[in-house]
């Protein structure tokens, strides 16, 4: 269920010391909220809330270390004051992607409506309606999330031109909270990439650094939120593709519990792992948008009946923070994910964040996983075995492009060779090899035996801390075209989410620190592991990390000098 | 070949109105419920009456071979929607119009398990005294062809619910008769493909996804039929349970059941199985019978001519035409499906209280209507015509119920009854005969009131046209005629019956004339006439004249 609309701009005023989505003061305990104590992040940390007043087109060329603001909470606010118009905020986007889309690349296809449905929100703002959640919000949309009428090629050639009869279930979420999608998102091929360099179409550039990389697979939809061509994006995670882009790009990005979010109308890539995430520039910005996505849904058997709470009600302004507000929390650093092959530059951004939550009352430890590095070739296994059968579809008879033969095999091998990738293509071969008669047990069945394994080895750890905490990726963005002849380093910059996903639990990436490269140097994100359906805890600590943290300034240099 | 294809489908609304998965709780297997059906005894009771028909007679001429026959049949159940998606199916509609992105394998679309599918799997799980199991799974299985939308069937592999059963079988009288037990290796749920459309010249073929996603039960047999008319006869009680179990119309034609049959020889007493023959393509159980005999007189005349490796692993079809099966494809090697499970659908698992509540609605079977009706006297002719049709045995149950004599009951439905339905191509529920009537008619046969020849008059009216028994004896003056009165209006009185009353009326008339009856015990028998004139006269011309005889006789021998 969506929150409730916020009814009435007076409503609002209400929640200038705290967010506009209502708690009861019991939920609040954990954060105490006594105004008589002001701590030491009042100075420093102007409250998000009263951040919203400032126009987010200034906001970036302002360099004070304001820490992230939510822009949708922005927006709402600018509607219901009547500053501005929907189709204002569509306009100052719309321009923004006009001018950075040419070096940035992030989308495959860009609404012609938008516009007209901004126009259509201001019509409801007229009226005095319920706003939902998400009024006149601007969602990019990966490609390989079905959107009805707007092509979705999974960033596939084999699907040129689709247009999927229906909207996936998240996306009629957002929708239906009167978000307008804004464009598709440039993807590596069906999910399988961290560069979007395996997409059937283009590559995106990162807007850090536009000769590198924005990571993948959903690097389009986090370079949009980057680069503001749009205020937040969905993106899908099987064995990172939300996280390490997010830390490419300097944004937030949350990887739900499997079966949290539908599935429906999310091309599979490997079923058992497959969970639709979000990008925003700030950890609230990714709670108000899992509030809306998250939910069983009756199209998706695997969709989880947990309930779903109000994710954002309990992110908090700063001003209502303790000195300590994170007293108490017991945060593991997993030791197998700091060591060799991790980019020192990368290591110290992380022991900082560390420190920095020791600072707001965290204590740290090192945990061991002893099944960490079974992870990856566990994932390899299992996601190429499952692709090799979810892409059995794309063969041209029903849909998409068919080759142009006279004979059924030649329909059927023609139509794929043409329309997949090279990557796809070693993915399906891997994946087949994997459940062949005789391979069977040494491949897909071992590594499910390793996934029991690893699963097993994060809930006793999560038995003992309240949240892991680790790098997103062992390395910065790296340049275009680095790792392209070199599967095997591409694959091996997974080792730090793929467990995460065979373990079926929440993930949210914040931006921590920099290394250098580019003209401003690269962001590195931390990426915290929660146990299943705890992302109410890791955006509540994500959230008061973000908006404590010294220097917080993610905004990516492309940005500064195109606007 | 090319391919033509209806574009461009759109969610219908029903799409959106599908009820979700199974959520049934785990619990450990509890091996079927003959227990709490309180069948138990009945079970040892039946196995006591399996006798066997010596088979050889039977079976063609096989020289010292045996044949072995094992059978996979797909059930297509008539659930409401698809096994995975809220499509409708109907038989013959236009192709290409009960279809929707789940059951195209459009992207990102997911399965979601009809409920009913598990329901129907269990019944039919219960029916051939199956192991269920309480988890089971989804496994997909891979091959690629156009009328197989997602280039896997969702089906079970390893798990498949059901399992270790058996299934009774009492073979036709002309074949020989005998009760046959044939095991069940397994019964698991998958969905159906949808069909090719080749063309005239063969140049190019239409897909039809219509079928694709219809929910199937296959059940495996074990390899223990030796014949074709036990395979024909296994065929057949599988319709006959599906039907029973309301779970498919078991439609032969329409391919709601399909056999395939795996046939191989051996000279008796060798325990390695011949080589395995796939025989596909019959539309009847007489088809199967006469397939499965060609078949194994073929390989019979390889193996005893030192040809036997020239009968090869393939797959035949029959022919009706020729009468003959032939080579449809040779296997080589084994097709490698690379099964695993289905990663979209949660675990199936069952309640113990859900399946001992199907348990508890299950109807009586055939197997058990017909050691029933073997009971009543009525012989294995008549038996098994009656339990071979659910609706039969439903009609002659409910005429039992109001009191009809079984044999008499059996001897209308298999004689006028079944021969008028065969005349006007109409099922036994169509008609407009009851139950009720059929034992109203049978017991003014029995009484007397009418006679045979005028029952047989009255049924065929209550076929045609309806009414009650009494109506069309009242109306059509067909009350019986005595030979001592003449014919009059049935309207004009009532009928006694009641011999109490009738006996009454005899006692007074013998009284009032005590000279005629002393003459008549002397030996003048004639004069029952005159006497029988008398009651009837004192009945005013109500008694029936069979009862006021019978009564009248025995009180004239003073017997009473
Ligand atoms: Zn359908």
């Amino acid at each position: 269920m969506p929150p409730p609309p916020v009814r009435s701009p007076s409503r609002l005023l209400l929640c200038h010391c705290r967010l506009p989505f209502h708690i009861s003061p019991q939920t609040r305990l954990p954060l105490s909220h006594n105004s008589s104590v002001r701590r030491r992040f009042h100075c420093s940390a102007v409250s998000a809330v009263s951040a919203l007043s400032s126009d987010p087109q200034i906001a970036p060329t302002d360099l004070t270390t304001t820490p992230p603001s939510s822009h949708i909470l922005s927006i709402r606010e600018s509607l219901l004051s009547r500053r501005r118009t929907a189709a204002d905020v569509a306009g100052e986007y719309l321009d923004r992607l006009r001018r950075t889309e040419p070096h940035i690349r992030s989308f495959l296809h860009v609404s012609e409506t938008t516009m007209r449905e901004a126009e259509e929100v201001d019509r409801l703002v007229a009226s005095g309606k319920d706003l939902g959640p998400l009024a006149g919000v601007l969602v990019g949309v990966k490609d390989n999330i079905c959107t009805a009428g707007m092509p979705s090629t999974g960033g596939s050639r084999i699907l040129e031109g689709y247009r999927p009869p229906f909207d996936a279930t998240a996306v009629r979420k957002l929708k239906e909270a009167g978000a307008i999608v804004i464009g598709k998102t440039n993807m590596d091929e069906f999910g399988m990439g961290s560069t979007t360099e395996g997409s059937g179409f283009q590559v995106t550039a990162n807007p850090w650094d536009i000769s590198r990389v924005p990571g993948g697979s959903s690097g389009g939809s986090a370079a949009a939120v980057s680069a503001k061509q749009c205020v937040v994006s969905l993106g899908s995670d099987t064995g990172g593709s939300v996280r390490q882009p997010a830390s490419f790009c300097g944004v937030v990005g949350l990887k739900p519990t499997y079966g949290r979010v539908s599935r429906f109308g999310l091309m599979a890539y490997a079923s058992s792992l497959d969970v639709i995430g979000c990008f925003g520039a700030s950890v609230i910005d990714s709670a108000i948008v899992l509030n809306v996505v998250s939910g069983h849904d009756r199209f998706d058997s695997t969709s989880s009946t947990h309930e779903v709470p109000d994710y954002a009600s309990f992110l908090m302004s700063t001003d209502h923070f303790e000195s300590t507000p994170l007293k108490g929390l017991k945060v593991g650093m997993i030791r197998e994910t700091i060591g060799d092959g991790v980019d020192v530059g990368v290591i110290s951004s992380i022991k900082a964040a560390a420190l920095h939550l020791e600072e707001l009352g965290a204590t740290i430890t090192e945990v061991s996983l002893p099944s960490f590095s079974l992870g990856l070739p566990a994932y390899y296994v299992l996601a190429s075995s499952e692709a090799s059968s979810n892409l059995s579809r794309y063969d041209g008879v029903r849909y998409g492009n068919r080759a142009t033969v006279d004979e059924l095999n030649s329909l059927y091998g023609d139509s794929r060779a043409d329309g997949l990738g090279p990557e796809v293509k070693m993915r399906i071969l891997m994946g087949t090899y994997a459940l062949s008669a005789g391979y069977y047990d040494a491949y897909y069945k071992r590594a499910q035996q390793v996934r029991t394994l690893i699963r097993k080895s994060f809930k006793d750890a999560l038995e003992k801390m309240d949240i892991l905490v680790s790098p997103a990726v062992p390395s910065p963005a790296y340049k275009i075209g680095e790792k392209v002849n070199d599967p095997l380093a591409m694959y091996a910059g997974d080792i730090m989410t793929v467990n995460v996903n065979l373990a079926g639990l929440p993930a949210l990436v914040v931006p921590c620190g920099f290394v250098e490269g580019g003209s401003a140097g690269l962001p590195v994100g931390l990426q915290m592991i929660g146990s299943s359906f705890s992302e109410e805890k890791l955006l509540r600590i994500g959230h008061i990390f973000e908006q404590t943290l010294p220097n917080y300034r993610f905004v990516p240099p492309l940005f500064l000098e195109l606007v | 070949m090319a391919l033509i294809f209806h574009r461009g489908i759109i969610a219908n609304s029903q799409f959106f109105s599908r009820s979700s998965g199974v959520l049934f709780r785990r619990l450990r297997a509890s091996r079927s419920c003959t227990s709490a059906r309180g069948e138990g005894t009945a079970n040892t009771l039946k196995e006591e009456l399996i006798q066997v028909a010596p088979k050889r007679a039977l079976e063609p001429n096989t020289h010292g071979f045996e044949a072995i026959i094992g059978i996979e049949t797909h059930v297509q159940l008539f659930t409401l929607t698809k096994a995975f998606c809220s499509c409708p199916y109907v038989y013959g509609s236009r192709p290409n119009t009960t279809i929707c992105p789940v059951c195209m394998g459009h992207p990102g679309t997911l399965p979601v398990l009809n409920s009913k599918v598990v329901e129907f799997a269990v019944k039919l799980g219960l029916a051939l005294n199956c192991g269920l199991s309480m988890t089971s799974k989804f496994d997909r299985k891979h091959y690629f062809y156009p009328d197989l939308p997602k280039g896997y069937q969702i089906s079970q592999f390893d798990i498949p619910i059901a399992t270790k059963g058996f299934i009774d079988v009492d073979l036709p009288v002309e074949f020989g008769g005998g009760h046959r037990r044939f095991g069940i290796t397994r019964v698991h749920m998958e969905e159906d493909a949808g069909k090719l459309l080749h063309s005239e010249t063969g140049s190019y073929s239409q897909v039809d996804l219509n079928r694709a996603g219809v929910p199937l039960l296959e059940i495996v047999s074990e390899p223990d039929m030796r014949s074709g008319i036990e395979a024909a006869e296994y065929a057949a009680e599988i319709q006959r349970l599906v039907r029973f179990l309301g779970i498919s119309n078991g439609n032969m034609q329409e391919g709601s059941l399909r056999c395939d049959v795996n046939v191989s020889v051996r000279p008796i007493g060798q325990s390695k199985f011949g080589t395995k023959v796939e025989i596909k393509n019959m539309n009847s159980f007489s088809a199967m019978n006469r397939a499965i005999d060609y078949e194994i007189s073929r390989q019979v005349l390889l193996h005893s001519q030192g040809q036997s490796d020239q009968i090869f692993q393939e797959t035949r079809l029959w022919e009706e035409g020729a009468q003959k099966t032939f080579t449809m494809r040779k296997k080589e090697g084994l097709a490698d499906y690379r099964y695993f499970p289905e990663p979209d659908l949660p675990e199936v698992v069952l309640t113990k209280e859900f399946v001992d509540k199907l348990c508890q609605g299950l109807p009586e079977l055939p197997e058990a209507k017909r050691r029933r009706y073997e009971k009543m006297g009525l012989t294995m002719q008549d038996v098994l015509f009656l339990a071979n049709d659910n609706h039969v045995a439903e009609f002659f149950d409910a005429s039992l119920e109001n009191g009809a004599d079984p044999k008499l009951a059996a001897n209308w439905i298999m004689g006028d009854i079944s021969a008028f339905l065969k005349n006007e191509r109409l099922s036994i529920t169509e008609i407009k005969l009851t139950p009720f009537e059929l034992s109203e008619l049978i017991a003014s046969i029995k009484n007397g009131t009418i006679s045979g020849k005028i029952g047989k008059e009255i049924l065929f009216e209550l076929l045609a046209k309806g009414g009650t028994v009494q109506s069309l004896i009242e109306e059509k003056d067909l009350v019986q005629a005595s030979l001592i009165f003449p014919v009059r209006k049935a309207s004009e009185f009532i009928i006694i019956v009641d011999p109490a009353a009738i006996e009454a009326l005899v006692d007074k008339v013998l009284a009032a004339n005590p000279k005629q009856l002393e003459q008549y015990r002397a030996g003048k028998t004639r004069l029952q006439g005159f006497f029988a004139g008398q009651v009837m006269k004192e009945s005013k011309g109500k008694a029936n004249p069979l009862v006021l005889n019978q009564i009248l006789g025995v009180k004239l021998k003073g017997e009473s």
